[in-house]
């Protein structure tokens, strides 16, 4: 059981959580070109280390969270709200 | 074996006498004995009979690693098979049996099979499928598929019970700083050292009492020791679970608990559960797990009369019990003395023979001390008469003299038990100066103590305790070294000569012996873990606790390896057994899922609903008359609807408020169609898109006032749709000021539909001008009030292809509602309709749904092309132009008639070109149903290039699987009312 400090609710069980996907991704904007959209869509690495995810605290906050997690280990490195406005609310209250 | 209850002496209560049955015969024992303890003082001494050779068993420990005394316990649907003995505690009315024999474990017919052993050594599973030896016998015929069945009687545990388990299993959580994992003297000090420093602690034993290895010791300052540990422990707070077992180690901290809570004393109380698994999230977690005592391989190892010395010494001090009159304790190491001289001193004649020639320790006078020998073989059959030792020189082991005894007791070393820190990752490693796997350091706060990191000495075991509990808090510690004998151990595994026949077992419950682990080697398995599979070793309910590190050895020597490069398997949980039962918890019968009802559950009920399930929810099937069937019930319903007037509960809708300032521009970037300039008071229909250019979901959004929308998704899909909407608002567009609430379970709707639907609200409303075609057009929404003052929203929704309304009102007002609606379609001779005509209604008019939107389907494919907008861009727009999505032929939404008319064909079918079928076909139906309207069967479905291409082509719907190859018709998905003039009236 991966336990997952949410920054809003506190450490959590990952069964409280969804996984959502690959947070590294910038999607490109809505009228980007196809080979854009194609490469955010299904290009991903397959890393052995840390990764940057996305996963949400659907049984709690409901707050998309930025993840980064270790493949090899599940060590948890950080958690931040993935709403840029709300991780810069956090930041600064700290 | 002759063992006998002594007079005096161990921890049973005299004054407590417990009865119990064993295969059906009336026994005696006391208060605090085990189910083997009380065998064995009745002079029960075959207790199981072996897996594959049917060969007798008795008694082979005091604990986990039982193999032996394997039993059944309870009867009927509380049967439990393949329970260990010496772990069930002895209370009144306990029901106990052999298993695995035929008439029982005394006289087994089945041990002919132990004539015919040669056919099932290592591996014989896999040859004798080939056919059946010695020429094949068979061989491609099948017929293995015969005898398999038969093998697999003869072969085997107990019978588990085919009733339902009536007990209940609860599960729970807990939190601690430290859990601690045994409570001996190193569990015992290493959770007081924690929690004298001010943490929160948590200590877990399996056994009923506290102490470890205190308990099996019977002099007085051992006692007193244990007696002021448990009571400091006590007194320092420590929360403390006995008969709870940790089964396994997890990620972060998280360990899987078993507690046993009432196998002790028989069948729960209908409020109690029998066991309840605990879910413990420790911050750190010590390893007291102690050591188990290993046997060593040789001829009929496995006779009842052979036990480890640990067991002896148990059944003695702790049992009250002595176990041999004439005792022979064979060892290679100095654990076995205290044994020797407690089991002389109570009465028994006893040799001790150590495999060391010359660096064992001494004995009392009076006691028989052979050294330089081991056991080599032992006589008798069902109990035992004698063991012949062997000597060892340097060209190996030479047959000695033969010793009487009735009580064997070995000792082959001591496995510390490394499983819960094997299940971390944390590989063992072999410690050669004691013989033994010992755990190494986890890169998690996971640390051992005591007897589990091979420290052998009580006094030893509790400073290596609180070493741990220091290394725990963060502390400097000085943990002891293992180890702790006076004289080094000698190792030895298997004694046998070159030529030897008899069986020298290593995985006892498994039958597995030494000369099937040589016979894997010499067939090409050199690899521990192919070992592990093609004999298997260690894989019975003990996990090789007992035998493991035997067959590691044997393999080491056929390899011409040592053992450490020759490496371990790695432990997995469970550590022992765990009753699925309890795994699945209360989650069973009617609440395996989640029920969710909506407003109106009841009074579809009432009403005389058959239910079936859509996702989590209830909803109305059908509305069955006197005498009707689904069939004859749906047609009615679909026919009524089209007719006059029809009512059906919609509230199961994903509903999600979409409120803020940009609303607006959020739905126009979400959906395919513009949503923009949709009106205040009116609604559309929309759909989104993946971001991979597929159909997500659909659904109508009604815009309720200015910057406030009320979405609505498919039952099915209403949790997805909510979860990716927050995701794009928190992840890809934060600038956007729209705010999600679901609302789903806030509202009751019900779907009011068919000629007479107008008159029909009318008449539930205070001012029915609020519906009038003037004032509430197709797709208009409105405020409504209905009798009785219910607040309303009615939307002119159809989704039946009639003139239709939804009503929606809050949730507890919805059986107001029914109640209102209800007089109000019996006067317009209407009904009440489920799922299933719901269903025909929209086939009839091509409206798509989870059976056709099924993730593989584009726009163009449910023939929906045309909603997409060309002047703004939205999710998936750019991947749905993939060349592959745009592909002219693609198979496209159809409708279907049976070619003769009175034929029924079968959604899931495929659609063939006559005589083609090889191959995935041209397509397939998605949904048929009997239509009213139409007079015959119909369905939906896909099929290449679409209804056009195929208009006047000759096509199959086969179904092979139900033998139904039905000649049908392409025609247009909107097969009823395709001008939809109906629904705009």
């Amino acid at each position: 059981m991966i336990r997952i400090p949410c920054p809003f609710c506190g450490i959590r069980d990952h069964s409280e959580f969804s996984y959502g996907g690959d947070g590294s991704i910038a999607y490109p904007a809505l009228d980007a070109p196809m080979k854009d959209w194609h490469d955010a869509v299904f290009l991903r690495d397959n890393l052995c280390g840390v990764q940057t995810e996305t996963w949400q605290h659907l049984q709690g906050c409901r707050m998309w969270l930025r993840v980064e997690r270790d493949t090899m280990t599940h060590e948890i490195h950080s958690v931040t709200p993935a709403h840029p406005g709300m991780a810069a609310v956090l930041e600064g209250d700290q | 074996m002759s063992a006998c209850r002594l007079a005096t002496g161990g921890r049973i209560d005299r004054s407590k006498p417990v009865r119990f049955t064993w295969d059906g015969q009336e026994l005696q024992g006391f208060q605090g004995d085990t189910l083997a303890s009380a065998l064995m003082a009745n002079g029960q001494s075959v207790l199981g009979r072996s897996f594959k050779y049917h060969r007798p068993r008795g008694v082979m420990s005091a604990g986990v690693e039982e193999s032996g005394a394997i039993v059944t316990l309870g009867s009927g649907n509380r049967a439990e098979p393949n329970a260990k003995a010496t772990l069930q505690e002895l209370y009144p009315g306990l029901e106990a049996y052999g298993q695995n024999a035929w008439p029982n474990v005394r006289y087994d017919l089945g041990a002919v099979s132990g004539l015919f052993s040669r056919f099932f050594a290592a591996g014989f599973y896999y040859k004798t499928f080939m056919g059946l030896p010695p020429f094949e016998w068979g061989s491609g015929t099948g017929i293995w598929m015969k005898y398999e069945k038969l093998i697999r009687k003869a072969a085997g545990m107990g019978t588990a019970s085919r009733a339902a388990d009536p007990d209940a299993y609860d599960h729970a959580h807990a939190f601690c700083d430290i859990l601690v994992i045994g409570a001996g003297p190193a569990g015992l000090m290493a959770a007081l050292t924690a929690a004298k420093a001010g943490k929160d602690v948590l200590l877990v034993e399996q056994d009923f009492e506290l102490g470890g290895d205190l308990l099996n010791c019977t002099d007085d300052t051992s006692e007193a020791r244990r007696q002021s540990l448990i009571q400091s422990a006590q007194k320092a707070g420590i929360r403390i679970m006995d008969r709870t077992t940790a089964f396994g180690l997890y990620d972060h901290g998280t360990a899987g608990l078993l507690e046993k809570v009432n196998d002790h004393q028989g069948p729960p109380a209908p409020y109690q559960p029998r066991q309840r698994i605990w879910t413990v999230r420790a911050q750190a977690t010590i390893l007291a797990t102690g050591a188990i005592e290993r046997s060593i391989a040789f001829g009929g190892n496995d006779r009842p009369g052979v036990m480890s010395v640990n067991a002896g010494r148990a059944y003695l001090n702790r049992y009250g019990i002595l176990p041999g009159q004439r005792i022979v304790i064979a060892t290679n190491n100095d654990s076995a003395y205290p044994a020797a001289r407690d089991l002389s001193k109570a009465g028994a004649e006893v040799t001790l023979v150590d495999a060391r020639a010359t660096s064992a320790p001494s004995l009392p006078d009076g006691l028989r001390h052979d050294k330089g020998y081991a056991p080599l073989r032992t006589f008798g059959w069902k109990n035992l008469s004698g063991v012949q030792l062997a000597e060892h020189s340097e060209t190996g082991w030479h047959a000695a003299r033969t010793l009487d005894c009735d009580l064997l007791l070995v000792s082959g070393g001591w496995s510390p038990v490394v499983n819960l820190s094997s299940n971390r990752g944390a590989a063992p490693g072999w410690n050669s100066e004691n013989a033994c796997f010992l755990p190494t350091p986890a890169t998690e706060l996971l640390f051992s103590a005591g007897a589990a990191c091979g420290i052998w000495q009580n006094a030893a075991c509790e400073a290596s305790g609180v070493a741990a509990a220091q290394s725990a808090l963060g502390e400097p510690a000085h943990p002891p070294k293992p180890g702790g004998w006076e004289n080094p151990i000698q190792p030895v595994y298997e004694v046998r000569l070159p030529a030897q026949k008899s069986k020298s077992f290593v995985d006892f419950q498994h039958d597995v012996t030494s000369s099937d682990l040589r016979l894997a080697h010499q067939e090409g398995f050199v690899s521990v873990e192919h070992m592990k599979r093609y004999t298997t070793l260690g894989m019975a309910t003990d996990q090789g606790k007992m035998g493991n590190v035997i067959g590691l050895a044997l393999m080491a020597e056929a390899l011409g390896k040592t053992i450490p490069d020759v490496g371990t398997t790695r432990f997995r949980p469970p550590y022992t057994p765990v009753a699925i039962g309890a795994f699945a918890g209360r989650q069973v019968g009617a609440h395996f899922k989640a029920l969710r009802r909506t407003p109106l559950h009841n009074w579809n009920l009432k009403r005389g609903a058959i239910m079936t399930d859509a996702g989590l929810w209830h909803r109305p099937w059908y509305f069955p008359k006197a005498g009707e069937t689904i069939e004859t019930a749906y047609i009615r319903e679909a026919g009524r609807v089209r007719e006059t007037l029809g009512v059906c509960d919609v509230s199961s809708l994903g509903k999600i408020a979409v409120q803020g300032p940009d609303s607006g521009e959020f739905l126009n970037r979400v959906y395919v169609n513009g949503f923009g300039k949709l009106p205040v008071g009116k609604a559309r229909y929309g759909l989104m898109l993946r971001d991979d250019g597929m159909v997500m979901d659909d659904g109508t959004t009604w815009r309720l006032g200015k910057d406030e929308y009320l979405m609505t998704t498919t039952t099915t899909n209403a949790g997805k749709v909510m979860v990716w909407l927050e995701e794009l608002l928190q992840t890809r567009w934060p600038n956007l000021r729209v705010h999600l609430t679901s609302v789903s379970d806030q509202w009751a709707a019900v779907s009011v539909a068919g000629p007479k639907a107008r008159q029909a609200i009318a008449d539930c409303l205070i001012d029915a001008a609020v519906i009038s075609a003037e004032h509430l057009p197709f797709m208009g929404v409105t405020k409504a009030v209905l009798k009785g003052d219910i607040s309303a929203w009615i939307a002119r929704i159809s989704f039946s292809g009639e003139l239709a309304f939804e009503v929606f009102v809050e949730a507890g007002y919805g059986e107001a509602m029914m109640d209102l609606i209800d007089v109000a379609v019996k006067a317009a001779d209407g009904c009440l309709y489920g799922l299933e005509a719901l269903g025909t209604l929209r086939i009839e008019k091509g409206h798509v749904t989870g059976a056709e939107l099924d993730g593989r389907v584009t726009l163009n494919d449910a023939g929906l092309g045309k909603m997409a907008s060309s002047k703004k861009a939205f999710i998936g727009d750019a991947l749905r132009k993939r060349p592959e999505l745009t592909r002219e032929n693609r198979p496209q939404l159809v409708g279907i008639f049976p070619k003769n008319r009175s034929q029924n064909f079968n959604a899931g079918a495929l659609l063939i070109i006559p005589g083609d079928e090889a191959g995935f076909g041209e397509g397939w139906v998605t949904a048929v149903t009997h239509s009213p309207a139409l007079g015959h069967w119909i369905g939906l479905g896909y099929i290449s290039g679409g209804h056009r291409l195929w208009a006047d082509k000759p096509v199959m719907a086969t179904d092979p699987l139900r033998k139904n190859d039905i000649a049908v018709e392409i025609v247009s998905p909107h097969m009823f009312d395709p001008t939809g003039e109906r629904m705009h009236d």
